[in-house]
């Protein structure tokens, strides 16, 4: 295991511990707001993931070293793992703060379009056999999911402002106690680590396993 | 003189609605498929829940986006049978221009179909036939512009993989979702009687979504080929 | 460079490569041919032939070494394709569209003036105009060469591409292809000929060259005067690698 591995365990450790035994519970939504703690830097990573696929997808068409192209593929792949942490901890959330599981809203509809861009994304490099063709490709979709976004958000916002949903309980949270908000800043942190870690290690793989397939041909 | 830009993309157009227009293959399962898919929706709901004229507009739009795709498939299945596309990228014209002439064919086969299946869909969901007919084939020219944009450049880079049929709906679906969330709202709206203002924003929403993906879809297409 | 310059190079290839992933298709060829000239090129599958003329035709990118056509360098732009006329051993060709819609197209593409009586010349000079308004998936693997044929010379190209272009014809067929390549090189149209037939590759040539592993390995400037000993050069050659 690498240090950076390292490092990422015992943060997201850290943080756990932090969650579960060092803060306080919210006194509305009760101990099923701690998972706001893994959902929201997962939401974060996520997000980060994708934009670092869109702009090593930018850079691949423009400079075509095969490296960027491994970056994307790598970054996607953690991308895909944080953004099914964010649909499986939001319904787990929401279900006792907004009373159902699932909620058309803006993020959590965002979140899973984009997982669906990126589940395509990995599919489609599984299926091109050769190694620039798929760089291309992906590289196209890439950049092409980033200019969705903005058409997603937008579609949401104006879908939900005509068509005005029951809200058992506002979510709003204005203000929030400096425990809680601390917590919170330790669990960007490691998230944002363990993202830095899955990637690394995957570009490893990624590594090794182009250098074997040019030993192949 | 080789043709230029958009000359090279009509001759591209006219010998894809030439082939097309020759087998006929694809644009009647289409139609076929469409007129099914009325029937069979229809069914599927509780009528006594939801009225017909209620349904109307998804269904409308859900025929749009599958019987579309159908069209797309085959749009780079004629280039590869016996690798035509090899004689249109040493042709003297553009990369671009190909796209565009591609992107036009298929235009006017979703277009094709959707002049019938909508007034279909009106008459067998006893939708009142009135103005509202003619706006929502105008939004389904709206919304079509980028489809094809998006479901073109898809279809190319689909063609050259192990998966054709089945990565085009994979690829593409998540980018028709802003398209037909607007289409969708927007006709429900107007067949229900609204002021067309109160559809502005799905209108502009459409329009931005066309400019983008127009663009981006050609200038990337250069890439989705053997270079 | 131009085209009245007549010892001017009509192709120009310097130590091209192209690889794919990290397969060498093509590891350094380099040649020259004048207007005129006919280059047959042999090699057995996976020599890289195919590679060289996609690259000359602008469908692939060198990965090094360049590759000039009337002095432009390739892939080059529109003008550079226009001069350059390409039959592969697909046939290239819709099949739900005529001999003439077919070759006409082509016309279109390249802007040549009158497209449907250019495609009817064509086809007649391949000697299938009978066969203009027949859909091309219903002909018959000779015909459809000839027509492929047709297709890439309709434009009157000034580098002629063909791979493989005697596959699928019969006698009358070859011969049909044969006196129009006579035709057009003595008009000053280079060709690139690639073939599996040493024998109808050579009573074209002008020069000859043999690919094994993406490299020329032997290069005759002049024409084979013994086609056998040549032949029996060529099996030697591959026999020797294979080992």
């Amino acid at each position: 295991m690498s240090r950076l591995s390292l490092v990422a365990a015992v943060a997201m450790c850290a943080t756990y511990i932090r969650v579960f035994f060092f803060t306080p519970i919210d006194r509305f939504q009760g101990a099923a707001q701690k998972i706001f703690y893994i959902h929201a830097p997962a939401a974060w990573v996520a997000f980060l993931a994708f934009f670092l696929v869109a702009i090593a997808s930018g850079m691949y068409l423009w400079l075509r070293d095969e490296r960027l192209d491994r970056f994307a593929e790598s970054s996607a792949e953690s991308g895909v793992i944080f953004t099914t942490v964010v649909l499986i901890t939001g319904p787990i959330w929401g279900r006792p703060v907004w009373g159902t599981w699932w909620e058309w809203e803006m993020r959590l509809t965002l979140t899973l379009v984009l997982w669906f861009v990126y589940l395509a994304y990995l599919v489609l490099r599984s299926v091109v056999d050769d190694v620039q063709m798929r760089a291309r490709y992906s590289a196209v979709l890439g950049m092409l999911g980033a200019l969705l976004i903005p058409f997603i958000h937008l579609s949401v916002y104006l879908f939900r402002t005509q068509h005005p949903l029951p809200v058992v309980m506002k979510t709003s949270r204005p203000s929030m106690p400096n425990d809680m908000l601390l917590t919170l800043a330790i669990g960007f942190f490691a998230t944002t680590i363990l993202y830095a870690a899955f990637t690394r290690t995957r570009y490893r793989i990624a590594t090794v396993r182009d250098a074997q397939l040019g030993d192949d041909a | 003189m080789p043709p230029d830009f958009f000359a090279a993309a009509l001759i591209v157009a006219r010998k894809d609605l030439a082939i097309e227009f020759r087998t006929r293959s694809a644009y009647f399962s289409a139609l076929v498929f469409a007129l099914l898919a009325i029937v069979v929706f229809y069914f599927a709901w509780d009528r006594t829940a939801v009225g017909s004229g209620d349904l109307a507009p998804g269904v409308i739009w859900v025929i749009f986006v599958f019987g579309g795709l159908l069209g797309l498939h085959r749009s780079f299945g004629v280039e590869m049978h016996d690798r035509a596309l090899d004689a249109l990228l040493a042709a003297p014209v553009p990369r671009e221009s190909l796209f565009v002439g591609k992107a036009l064919a298929n235009l006017v086969f979703v277009l094709g179909v959707q002049v019938i299946a909508i007034p279909a869909v009106f008459v067998l969901y006893k939708v009142p036939l009135g103005i509202e007919i003619l706006y929502v084939i105008g939004l389904a020219v709206l919304a079509a512009i980028g489809f094809v944009a998006v479901g073109t450049l898809f279809s190319s880079m689909a063609s050259n993989t192990r998966l054709a049929e089945l990565l085009l709906p994979l690829l593409t679906l998540p980018f028709f979702i802003p398209v037909v969330v607007a289409a969708a709202s927007s006709s429900q709206r107007v067949i229900a009687g609204r002021p067309l203002a109160e559809s502005m924003a799905w209108l502009q929403l459409l329009v931005a979504f066309d400019i983008v993906f127009v663009y981006a879809c050609t200038f990337a297409f250069p890439y989705t080929l053997e270079e | 460079m131009t085209r009245s310059d007549a010892s001017a190079p009509e192709v120009e290839v310097s130590a091209l490569a192209r690889h794919f992933g990290r397969r060498r298709a093509l590891a350094g060829v380099s040649f020259t041919l004048r207007a005129g000239d006919a280059l047959a090129l042999f090699g057995p599958n996976g020599a890289g032939k195919t590679t060289l003329l996609r690259l000359l035709a602008g469908l692939l990118k060198p990965t090094s070494g360049t590759a000039r056509i009337e002095g432009e360098l390739l892939p080059g732009t529109a003008t550079t394709r226009s001069r350059v006329g390409l039959i592969s051993h697909h046939s290239l060709l819709y099949g739900a569209l005529t001999a003439a819609e077919n070759v006409a197209f082509s016309a279109r593409l390249y802007g040549v003036a009158d497209p449907e009586q250019a495609a009817l010349r064509a086809l007649d000079r391949l000697g299938v105009a009978d066969r203009a308004a027949t859909p091309v998936r219903l002909l018959s693997r000779g015909l459809l060469q000839r027509v492929s044929a047709a297709r890439a010379l309709v434009h009157g190209p000034r580098v002629l591409l063909a791979d493989e272009p005697y596959t699928g014809l019969d006698a009358a067929g070859a011969a049909a292809l044969t006196s129009v390549l006579q035709e057009l090189l003595a008009g000053g149209t280079t060709l690139i000929l690639v073939t599996h037939q040493l024998d109808e590759g050579l009573a074209l040539a002008t020069q000859a060259a043999i690919l094994l592993r993406g490299q020329v390995v032997r290069h005759d400037h002049t024409a084979i005067a013994d086609p056998a000993a040549y032949t029996a050069a060529y099996r030697a050659l591959v026999r020797a690698d294979a080992a």
